[in-house]
């Protein structure tokens, strides 16, 4: 399967590996719901960093002559916490 | 749903947007086309961009490692007149300008990599807009209206999806530096401030218009001393 992650470009990636793309991104969003701030954002960056290291290991990076649509869509690597939820809220990122 | 979902939904919603715009799928890929060559021009407007508010930094950086320089040599001549005062003001001062270069030097870091991935971007744009143009001929040219809107569909769903995926960064890119250049604007004002404090257009700051104070009662005495003597008083 295809996965983008935004900013950097797509990975062809094994879907036996979604299992553990979707564990990481279940535990982000339980870390966003989870303590005070200061915590929320230490523990945010590190679990983002691990989301984002986990496609980059196990994904081959498609060239960029090759236009294809993704079938998962991930943000940036340096996306804030405030940008996280953002994305929650459906106030989406993305500029018109 | 995580954080995966929620970005992909939004993204292919945009898509769906574009892909249900036009009747005829062939509007669709010109359609495409135009919005990519504009966005490109974004993108190089955003390298530009991004490039000025860095030389911006780094001229900031330069301006004020001379006026540490400055404030050293101001603090030593202090001292050789006997004025510890005036030299901590000047080494205060040196301290102040040194933490702003070290927050200089991080910012211009930060805005670097900004400045790489900007680069990057336009250079994988121009290559799938290449792509693009060619598959956009190729099914013209070649596939009956049915055949070509499943192609079609295919490769602007494939281009939206850079294409949001640039748009963000641009902005991202856009709001960073227009962040920098905010903060560099108050700089300035402090990077001046000492030079301007002398209304006269010099650039004595406090300081040296004290130790030239110093130094022409220096003289006076001197003067004095041997006039004394030529008298002999």
């Amino acid at each position: 399967m295809i996965v983008r992650l935004m900013g950097e470009g797509q990975y062809e990636i094994d879907k036996k590996h979604l299992d553990a793309v979707n564990k990481i991104d279940n535990n982000i969003v339980k870390i966003l719901n989870n303590g005070d701030e200061k915590a929320i954002t230490t523990a945010f960056n590190a679990e983002y960093k691990k989301l984002i290291d986990y496609v980059r290991k196990n994904g081959k990076k498609i060239p960029h002559e090759i236009i294809k649509p993704s079938d998962i869509v991930i943000p940036p690597a340096d996306t804030t916490l405030e940008e996280a939820r953002k994305i929650f809220k459906g106030e989406g990122l993305i500029p018109e | 749903m995580g954080l995966i979902d929620r970005m992909s939904t939004t993204v292919k919603a945009k898509i769906n947007k574009i892909l249900n715009k036009f009747e005829d799928p062939r509007e669709t890929l010109d359609y495409s086309y135009e919005k990519q060559l504009e966005l490109l021009q974004n993108v190089k407007r955003g390298v530009a961009e991004v490039t000025t508010a860095k030389k911006r930094l780094e001229l900031q950086k330069v301006k004020l490692e001379q006026n540490m320089q400055k404030q050293d040599e101001q603090a030593r001549e202090a001292l050789k007149a006997g004025r510890e005062d005036l030299a901590r003001i000047a080494l205060d001062r040196k301290t102040t300008s040194q933490a702003q270069i070290d927050s200089l030097v991080k910012q211009i870091d930060d805005i670097g990599k900004e400045q790489e991935k900007l680069v990057a971007t336009e250079k994988s744009l121009s290559a799938k807009i290449e792509t693009f143009r060619s598959t956009k001929e190729t099914i013209k040219a070649q596939y009956s209206a049915a055949e070509a809107q499943v192609k079609i569909t295919e490769s602007v769903s494939g281009i939206s999806e850079e294409m949001s995926d640039v748009g963000l960064a641009v902005s991202r890119a856009q709001d960073k530096t227009e962040g920098l250049k905010a903060r560099a604007s108050a700089l300035d004002e402090l990077v001046e401030a000492g030079a301007l404090e002398d209304v006269t257009g010099g650039t004595k700051d406090d300081i040296d218009r004290e130790l030239s104070k110093i130094k022409s009662k220096n003289e006076v005495d001197e003067q004095l001393e041997a006039l004394k003597k030529e008298m002999g008083k």
